[in-house]
């Protein structure tokens, strides 16, 4: 274990209870994996271990990891334990995010996103 | 300016959480009315009143104080809190003699059904960290002083176990009922880095 920074006492300050979560994604990757777990995908505790790996690869890599970052380690997590899981392949992953990625640029600003066709 | 005003590119993360949910749910592996209605408890319904109500119901009733501490799942569901993964709660009780403090080294385990979900510094590696090496020094950032004699017990938060400090009852608050004192109860208190607000004096 590293010796404690002490350059990072200000960033362990105490917040007043703000929103849950910051942003839309972060509630909806919570959420997804919460679920999957509670419908039988994979157990809390095997769920953790795959959040704890994330954790500690991003440390090992040098990040500050104040806590704001812990849904992108969540997120990580979460695509490992599908594809390790056989739920989902990387494959398919990779090809929807990219049908997301032109959905969103070119629907008109201010309509909903949406995909052309179901997959 | 031209005509169509396309969106800007979405961020990368909220691309493949979309890619994740849509994808789940075609296979029908999520229901999207489920996700929405746990995002909406997380956000609004489970919080630290969940854990102050318990803390305020073990200061007043000291048969339920004892329950608590045998088998604290059991307690805490009877005032109608119960995990969603099948994880064990464990209530450790403050005293003159020793202060509790709860962590979770490895990721950011945490009692979900009274606390709802951490707060941003028990998920940084600082306070990881930290929290076991020097307590006292955490605990002196949070405004907390103890005495050099107060022994303070660090708890490490697992996936199966998770812990809830039951701080002492703040003196001067004999005349509070159960419903005051739980609006002295803080979240931090209930993670071992606070203590409860002291009761407002009244003048008579």
């Amino acid at each position: 274990m590293n010796a404690p920074d002490l350059s990072l006492l200000p960033d362990m300050r105490r917040d007043d209870a703000g929103p849950v979560f910051a942003e839309p994604w972060q509630a909806q990757a919570f959420a997804l994996a919460v679920r999957l777990s509670e419908n039988g995908h994979f157990t809390w505790p095997e769920w953790a271990d795959y959040l704890a790996h994330e954790i500690a690869a991003a440390r090992r890599a040098g990040t500050l990891d104040l806590g704001d970052t812990y849904y992108e380690h969540w997120l990580r997590a979460l695509e490992r334990i599908v594809t390790d899981k056989q739920i989902l392949t990387t494959r398919a992953l990779e090809e929807r995010k990219r049908c997301w990625d032109e959905a969103a640029r070119h629907t008109e600003h201010g309509k909903p996103i949406e995909l052309a066709d179901n997959q | 300016m031209s005509k169509h005003h396309h969106n800007a590119p979405l961020p990368d993360t909220v691309l493949r959480v979309k890619a994740l949910e849509s994808l789940l749910i075609e296979k029908g592996l999520v229901d999207p009315e489920a996700l929405d209605e746990l995002i909406d408890t997380y956000e609004t319904k489970v919080g630290p009143r969940n854990g102050a109500a318990v803390v305020a119901r073990a200061w007043c009733d000291d048969n339920y104080k004892q329950r608590l501490l045998t088998d604290a799942s059991a307690a805490i569901g009877e005032l109608g809190f119960s995990g969603r993964q099948g994880e064990d709660m464990v209530v450790l009780e403050n005293t003159p003699d020793v202060h509790n403090m709860v962590v979770c080294t490895l990721c950011s385990c945490y009692p979900w059904p009274v606390l709802g979900l951490p707060p941003v510094w028990y998920k940084s590696a600082p306070y990881r960290a930290r929290a076991v090496i020097e307590p006292r020094a955490v605990l002196a950032e949070f405004g907390v002083t103890l005495d050099d004699d107060v022994e303070i017990r660090v708890w490490d938060s697992t996936a199966e176990i998770r812990y809830l400090v039951l701080p002492m009852r703040p003196t001067g608050s004999d005349d509070l009922d159960e419903h005051a004192l739980s609006g002295l109860v803080t979240r931090d208190s209930m993670i071992g880095v606070g203590l409860p607000q002291a009761p407002v004096q009244q003048n008579r």
